[in-house]
């Protein structure tokens, strides 16, 4: 249950090379992060996580389906779900009915019940009503529920997002980036609710810049740089990495050296 | 803490209050369908002769198309500019087969509606999975081919000359002359509108207006917006055959213009014009561009004039269309927690 | 039967300059602003028209042609600068809307500034057919793919070397970049329509003589036009070209060969083969889109 396992992933962008061949696996429960400089191939890898994008080469495997190569639904389907880097909200409906279309899968898919109204998916649209609700309640954006997506702040966003993933039930959850743009009170409260949900058996993959809430609620940290695997191990041990030291600040390092020289 | 998240809450006091205002009420769907009876119960009182119950016909029956049309452009965001070509397939289809195949009017009907969905899927399949105006093309061309050959096949069709339809039989009872017709037209109308708005406010719509609002994210959460697509294409091309069909009926006459690109330009225009992602947009749209070149028959000639130059300042000046303009005029949204301000000071 | 086979490929030539003419005004006013212009075709026919007008009014056919074309260029001078440049910000499927309210709205005023008949127009020099390995070609043909060429090779020219020319293939490369080095992007566009609005009409005035003109005759045209820039690439110019003759050809040879009553049909079922083929067309360059 939610073991995500990664081989050889590759994917090109015509001469750019995004992601190079990545092997990783996850394990139920816990929380993976993702770090790396800018242009590390970070969100590429999220959509080849979630089927955005199709990979170049290598094999993405859930639990026992393999996934590669399918189109973005069918991860959907798997129990893989994602927020955005940046949000991509439904914004011609209210945030109520964005988190109950995050429980697509586990609604009644047919279209002659829809249209006649049937007693059976009126109750359906109830229960699917009271746990949308429950959802905001959990992000706390319960007193958003019925405004229109399109008039939330930023932050309020960012969780409505989540919301919307979380409705999905999915087994695994990858989160682009969810503490970008929010202050550092927001930021402890994403991260609080992302032990939570760890705690609750949900495997979550995050890929974040802000260092404080990856040491904070990471078991696993993965460093990417140039799509490629620099490092991976727990927090501390890779925080001392000397490689992803340089990763990150080599750039600055390299020019110190230049300028020293001329 | 405003935002404090405490998921014991949820079986909590405030919590429950909170969730039953956030019911969304029901009353605007209720309200407007019973309006609609009413308008269609009542009209009658002002139409003083057949010419008039004619035009209110015509106007129940583009609304029809419009609905279906809506759903398609308005919900599911793709665009047809072929749709015509689906209500003349429609149209020709019935007629051909009650007065061709001596098939009864009533099962020509429903076998020229369900063929039409049956090409509608074939060639939607396709066709859906091409972008914005790519799309529009594909459509733009369909439409273009089914009225060439509509108009080339003279033996089965009567050609540019066109051809005669038989009386609409239901159960053995002829439905023949205006006022019949108006509440035949009348109930299928409400009918329509039901079903939509039914669609609409349903798990389906849901995922539909989903795809409109952001394809990618729709599909994260495991809406396959082909498959999507492809239904509401295929249930809106349903629509404007059932309607087609009704009309060839109902004039008792055929002639290719039905099926021609001009029709389905003003079938675009009348959704447009009425409100892009409002079943009453539709009805709107229809009614007013069915009534207006009736009422402007002194001025036939002018009629392109005022199509074209509705059909522009409606895209340039009010791109949402009338009804949601309105709508957005006079009903204010609730938007809570609007600014980072009243955030604040949420927060303490 | 060389004579019938080279009648086809006159004519499919004669037709295919006119398509391509009308499809190099898609693909300008498409590299300038992404938008598939549907007023187009009306272009062909207002340039057409007006110079049945100027010559009625006793014009000779030189004057007359270059009014036509002065006259349509006002046009879609005009169209830009009170309809699309407007509602430039808009989306591009509005924006199309936009443009086929105006082809509606050219094609109603046509009806009353002319009239609903087919009108003619004398040829540049004389109706004597010319022999040509058996097949016979009106010299207005020749007139045709001349002025085609001509105007072709000109183009080239003003695309390569003058300002506004770099401008306009700048943006079509890449329009924020464009911005960003200081190019009036609006004012691009303005002549943008200016230019396909000309081109149109120099399709309609030399195709008049040989296959008439009316209100009407922009619909048509302009489909076809828009078929043969889809065919050849949209926004490419040798595209425009070879999807115009390309287009041409197939429509003569079809309608000789296979069916005249169904002759239409082959415009439009081309695009749809190139839309689910190769939207690119055929000299388009594939794209990959990044999410």
């Amino acid at each position: 249950m939610g073991m995500l396992r990664v081989e050889q992933l590759s994917r090109r962008f015509g001469g750019v090379q995004a992601v190079d061949d990545l092997s990783f696996a996850t394990r139920s429960g816990s929380v993976h992060s993702i770090i790396g400089p800018n242009g590390a191939g970070k969100t590429t890898l999220i959509n080849l996580l979630t089927g955005v994008y199709r990979p170049s080469a290598g094999r993405i495997v859930f639990g026992e389906l393999e996934l590669t190569g399918q189109p973005t639904h069918r991860f959907a389907a798997a129990g893989i779900g994602r927020s955005f880097q940046t949000p991509q909200i439904f914004f011609n409906m209210s945030a109520l009915e964005n988190v109950m279309t995050g429980r697509h899968l586990h609604e009644p898919g047919s279209l002659l019940a829809a249209m006649l109204r049937t007693p059976g998916l009126l109750r359906s649209e109830r229960a699917c009503r009271q746990r949308a609700l429950e959802l905001l309640e959990f992000v706390g954006l319960s007193t958003h529920a019925a405004a229109s997506a399109a008039s939330m702040p930023y932050g309020a966003l960012k969780r409505l997002e989540i919301a919307r993933a979380l409705a999905g039930e999915p087994k695994l959850l990858l989160l682009d980036e969810p503490a970008a743009g929010l202050g550092p009170t927001e930021a402890l409260e994403i991260g609080a609710l992302i032990r939570r949900l760890a705690q609750a058996g949900t495997t979550i993959v995050l890929v974040e810049h802000n260092m404080r809430l990856v040491m904070d609620v990471s078991d696993q940290v993965l460093v990417l740089d140039h799509g490629r695997k620099l490092a991976e191990g727990d927090p501390a041990r890779v925080r001392q990495d000397p490689r992803v030291i340089e990763a990150y600040l080599g750039a600055e390092a390299n020019r110190e050296h230049a300028d020293a020289r001329d | 803490m405003g935002y404090s998240v405490q998921p014991e809450a949820i079986g909590s006091e405030p919590a429950a209050r909170r969730r039953s205002a956030a019911v969304p009420a029901l009353g605007p769907r209720r309200a407007g369908l019973t309006a609609l009876a009413l308008i269609i119960a009542l009209t009658p009182l002002l139409l003083a002769n057949d010419y008039f119950y004619n035009v209110a016909i015509l106007v129940g029956l583009n609304a029809i198309v419009c609905v279906g049309l809506n759903l398609l452009i308005g919900y599911a965001g793709q665009i047809s500019l072929g749709h015509a070509g689906f209500f003349g397939l429609g149209a020709y289809g019935a007629a051909l087969l009650a007065a061709r195949y001596g098939i009864p009017p009533l099962a020509a009907l429903v076998a020229a509606t369900a063929g039409v969905g049956l090409l509608a899927f074939v060639v939607g399949r396709p066709i859906l999975r091409l972008q914005g105006h790519y799309l529009a093309m594909a459509t733009l061309g369909l439409g273009i081919i089914v009225s060439i050959a509509i108009a080339n096949e003279e033996q089965l069709t009567g050609g540019p000359d066109g051809m005669a339809v038989p009386e609409l039989t239901v159960l053995g009872f002829e439905v023949y002359g205006e006022r019949v017709w108006y509440w035949v037209v009348g109930a299928c109308l409400f009918a329509t509108v039901w079903l939509a708005l039914n669609l609409v406010d349903s798990p389906r719509g849901r995922a539909l207006r989903a795809l409109h609002g952001s394809e990618v994210a729709a599909e994260t959460v495991g809406i396959d917006s082909t498959r999507q697509k492809l239904t509401i294409f295929v249930v809106s091309a349903m629509i404007a055959a059932f309607a087609g069909a009704l009309t060839a009926f109902y004039s008792g006459f055929l002639t290719p213009a039905k099926a021609s690109f001009m029709h389905s330009i003003e079938l675009v225009t009348m959704v447009v014009f009425g409100g892009i992602a409002s079943t009453w947009g539709a009805l709107v749209g229809a009614a007013l561009l069915t009534i207006l070149p009736q009422a402007l028959t002194v001025l036939q000639e002018y009629e392109m004039i005022v199509l074209g130059a509705v059909l522009m300042a409606t895209m340039i000046f009010l791109p949402r269309g009338i009804v949601p303009t309105l709508a957005g005029l006079l009903v204010r949204r609730p938007e809570a927690g609007a600014s980072p301000a009243a955030d604040e000071r949420r927060r303490h | 039967m060389t004579g019938q086979w080279t009648q086809f490929l006159a004519g499919g030539f004669t037709t295919g300059a006119i398509y391509a003419l009308v499809a190099l005004g898609f693909s300008i006013i498409y590299n300038a602003s992404r938008v598939i212009n549907f007023a187009q075709g009306e272009f062909v026919m207002i340039g057409g028209m007006s110079a049945v007008t100027f010559v009625g009014l006793g014009a000779p056919m030189p004057v007359a042609i270059v009014g036509a074309v002065l006259v349509a260029g006002l046009v879609g001078l005009l169209l830009e600068a009170l309809a699309v440049g407007r509602a430039r910000k808009a989306d591009v499927v509005t924006l199309i809307i936009i443009t086929i309210g105006a082809s509606i709205l050219l094609r109603g005023l046509a009806q009353l500034v002319w009239d609903k008949s087919i009108h003619g127009l004398p040829p540049l020099s004389g109706n004597e057919p010319i022999a040509v390995f058996g097949a016979t070609i009106l010299p207005q043909s020749l007139w045709v793919l001349g002025v085609t060429l001509v105007t072709v090779v000109a183009l080239s020219a003003f695309f390569r070397g003058s300002r506004l020319g770099k401008a306009m293939r700048a943006t079509s490369y890449n329009r924020l970049a464009a911005e960003l080095v200081g190019i009036d992007v609006r004012k691009v566009l303005f002549f943008s329509f200016g230019l396909a609005a000309m081109l149109g009409a120099l399709g309609g005035v030399l195709i008049a003589p040989i296959a008439f003109t009316s209100w009407d005759v922009g619909i048509m045209l302009g489909l076809k036009g828009f078929a043969a820039a889809m065919l050849g690439g949209m926004g490419s110019f040798p595209g425009a070209i070879v999807g115009g003759l390309l287009l041409g050809l197939l429509e003569s040879f079809g309608a000789g060969y296979l069916s005249s009553a169904y002759k239409d049909v082959i415009a439009f079922a081309l695009l749809l083969a190139v839309l689910l083929v190769r939207p690119d067309g055929l000299l388009g360059a594939a794209r990959s889109d990044r999410v």
